[in-house]
């Protein structure tokens, strides 16, 4: 471990600031639910199919139980009525339910509602017990075949094609890469539903569905086999989808995702009350299914500048955490987001990115951290750009990344060419093998420029935590705290998804995801 | 005028006129002696001589990667390359301003978005944010223009019509994602509906995005192109001249530095 830098006791102090400032946001969370909450409880039920024209099932029941105005009693409910009616398929159960005149939809009985919910439990209990049984599969595969030690290697396909990417995936595992991420469509963040089915003309990647998820890991189970060394296989738990898209991922046995409970309302502009009650649903499924999320840290500091908006990162990472580890995720599950990502033509920035990483590693020392690359002041000069990227290699390996997303040399003009993802392969190998241990064998001295940067940024992040937790978390977004993106509570796409729970609303996966 | 006399040239390796060339390849084979005769055939039915496969590695099982270098005997008469001549310096932050100040006498309006379903705003942050991009100040720091940076998945539409409510002087429209061509298709669409709006020919149309040049700007309906490297002094010096030959204040031959090309 690199250094102390910072006393134990503020690091202490930064938790418990993020404890108070997510905990308001926590009241939110308990009181409200939202559509795509909804949907992925009946995906838990098996309603994965998509309706006339593709719109997925849980979308159409769940808008009809929204139009009739009953949401908020939650879908698993409807689920149980739906049932009880007899219908053939539990979608012409609702829309036989959704028909009935609103006085008919009132409660039952209390012995038919409690017998009800029970009977619903029960299937969710079975739903569950297959979803860890699936789980447990993709765990012991992973036993099997152990992964090579970190940082694992994290490379990009991103052909638009799902079969294509399975190609590139599989030379990309065969050159040495551990961790393959699929890129998804930009434009899937903004859609209310999760599209169905194999994505072949995907615009700047595939959409993150259920199949894609499904071929890319039969892929890989295969291709971990052959090599006798596990590939893990990430994708995209982010947009208005987030716990949708996690329960996919779970049921189809990835092993991450990423996942910031802050990104979408900065990046994507997404209302904040609907990314803050997903995220929350989102998470408790990744910490069932022992998914690990890597957070969007690094975003801060493509559209701030790295320098200046270091101690952004910290401050967000601490936020992140906090509410990570309220949704059940253990320490081994956080990949924190952070980069190398400040201008090479400054002086000493090898010092700069090392005290960046090395604090973020003092601060979260049992997390397996996620670091990427320089992208932002990549050049077309591919010579120039690749030994840029040996830095971060050397970075990476000297403050102990779990998750090191490679620099490509073409970063600057293309989507990777395979070759360069092999040499980014090639020479991150190297660089690993050549340096590993180096933390133990060097000191940092505690009175030099990398802990005094690490003091500074730490201090400045410690400032930033107490406003947030003085003016709350929503105020600080509003001013454009992170990322230098302003967003208000009410603004950004999806709020018309969030709806208050009813006094006797249900969810019965909720219960047992909260109960684990 | 006066043409120039012959200038021939060749790449420069080693010694002047060897036309020593680097290439970097991968062909769909597994690593094999036939595989790197393969390349070096490659190389030569691309007209290289001297064909030195200097790496050949595995980077899959089905997947060859080559370092190759090679000898061209292709000369160019390099007095015969036409690019106009630079005539105008750019012009540095406070020149500009001052620039603009005389003979625009107003602020200059600018808006920017990451139109259609691309998200990614590096590039038109880059162009107008405060900050810049490589020490060069975006839009925003100059006192001279008024620039409106709209973020990204905007749609065409919007980016135009709130352009329009402000009058704007050039709209700048910026595709990152290239995948099929995406990039082509909404900017099409982005002249369409400017043509449909009654601005196209009227307020400046720039595109700019790691795959674009200015020649496919041009096809594409726009009128100038910026690629990987601009800075924002070389768009703010474009977008000044531009309005200034538009205005009728400079003779529209007139060339400078860092204009697209």
């Amino acid at each position: 471990m690199p250094g102390p830098f910072i006393e134990d006791a503020q690091i202490e102090h930064a938790r418990k600031l993020a404890e108070e400032i997510v905990n308001p946001i926590f009241d939110l969370i308990r009181r409200n639910t939202t559509v795509s909450t909804e949907r992925t409880v009946l995906r838990f039920f098996g309603i994965s199919g998509a309706g006339a024209r593709g719109v997925p099932l849980a979308n159409l029941m769940v808008d009809k139980l929204k139009a009739a105005g009953v949401l908020n009693k939650g879908a698993a409910y409807w689920y149980g009525r739906a049932l009880h009616l007899g219908a053939k398929s539990p979608l012409e159960a609702v829309e036989r339910l959704t028909a009935l005149p609103t006085d008919k939809l009132g409660p039952l009985s209390p012995e038919q509602e409690q017998n009800l919910r029970e009977e619903v439990r029960a299937e969710a209990r079975a739903a569950m017990d297959d979803l860890k049984s699936r789980v447990a599969q993709r765990n012991a595969l992973r036993e099997q075949f152990p992964m090579s030690p970190a940082p694992h290697k994290y490379v990009i396909v991103a052909t638009g094609n799902i079969y294509d990417d399975v190609d590139q995936a599989r030379a990309a595992a065969q050159a040495g890469a551990d961790v393959i991420a699929v890129i998804r469509s930009t434009a899937q963040s903004l859609l209310d539903y999760v599209p169905h089915g194999a994505t072949t003309e995907g615009y700047g990647g595939t959409y993150a569905t259920q199949e894609n998820f499904r071929i890319m890991r039969e892929a890989l189970d295969e291709e971990s086999r052959k090599l006798k060394r596990y590939i893990q296989l990430t994708n995209y738990s982010s947009g208005l989808c987030m716990s949708e898209i996690a329960f996919c991922a779970a049921y189809e046995k990835l092993d991450m995702l990423l996942n910031d409970a802050m990104y979408g309302i900065l990046f994507r502009d997404i209302n904040m009350r609907r990314t803050f009650i997903d995220q929350y649903f989102s998470r408790r499924i990744c910490a069932l299914a022992g998914i690990i999320i890597n957070t969007g840290e690094d975003n801060y500091i493509t559209t701030a500048d790295a320098y200046d908006a270091a101690h952004t990162v910290i401050a967000s990472q601490f936020i992140n955490e906090c509410f990570a580890k309220r949704a059940g995720l253990k320490d081994w599950q956080l990949g924190i987001g952070h980069s190398y990502e400040i201008d090479p033509y400054r002086d000493d920035t090898l010092l700069l990115e090392l005290s960046q990483a090395m604090l973020v590693r003092r601060c979260f020392p049992d997390a397996p951290l996620k670091y990427m690359p320089p992208t932002k002041h990549k050049e077309t000069d591919i010579f120039f750009s690749h030994a840029y990227d040996v830095m971060a290699d050397l970075v990476a390996i000297w403050t102990r990344q779990g998750i090191q997303l490679l620099g490509m040399m073409t970063e600057a003009m293309h989507t990777p060419l395979l070759a360069d993802r092999y040499v980014a392969l090639k020479s991150a190998s190297y660089i690993h093998r050549a340096a590993r241990g180096i933390d133990e064998e060097f000191t940092v001295r505690e009175d030099g420029k990398i802990a005094n940067r690490a003091r500074e940024v730490f201090g400045k992040a410690m400032q930033l935590l107490q406003e947030c937790r003085d003016e709350g978390m929503v105020a600080a977004i509003g001013k454009g705290h992170f990322g230098d993106v302003k967003r208000s509570e009410t603004g950004g796409k999806g709020l018309d998804g969030v709806l208050e729970k009813a006094p006797d609303y249900f969810n019965p996966f909720l219960e047992l995801l909260e109960a684990t | 005028m006066v043409k120039p006399s012959k200038q021939i040239i060749r790449p420069y390796g080693d010694r002047r006129d060897d036309g020593v060339v680097q290439l970097s390849f991968t062909l769909p084979v597994p690593l094999s002696e036939k595989a790197k005769e393969a390349a070096a055939v490659f190389t030569k039915k691309m007209g290289f001589s001297d064909v030195k496969v200097a790496a050949a590695e595995r980077a899959a099982d089905n997947y060859t990667f080559f370092v190759v270098y090679a000898r061209s005997s292709v000369a160019l008469d390099y007095a015969e390359i036409d690019v106009p001549e630079v005539i105008v310096k750019k012009m540095s932050f406070d020149d500009l301003n001052a620039f603009i100040k005389e003979k625009v006498g107003r602020r200059i309006v600018v808006f920017g978005a990451c139109t259609g379903t691309d998200t990614h705003t590096v590039g038109i942050d880059a162009i107008l944010n405060m900050k810049g991009y490589a020490g060069d100040y975006g839009l925003e720091r100059y006192p001279w223009f008024e620039a409106y940076n709209l973020g990204s998945q905007v749609p065409n539409e919007e980016l135009i019509k709130k352009a329009m409510a402000k009058n704007a002087d050039a709209i700048l429209v910026s595709q990152v994602v290239t995948q099929r061509d995406v990039h082509k298709d909404n900017s099409r669409q982005f002249i369409e509906v400017a043509k449909a709006a009654g601005i196209h020919g009227k307020v400046q149309l720039l595109l700019g995005g790691p795959r674009v040049d200015h020649k496919l700007a041009l096809e594409l309906g726009f009128d100038a192109g910026f690629g990987p490297g601009t800075k924002p002094s070389d768009v703010a010096n474009y977008i000044a001249h531009a309005l200034l030959k538009k205005m009728g204040k400079e003779p529209q031959d007139m060339h400078y530095q860092g204009e697209p090309k």
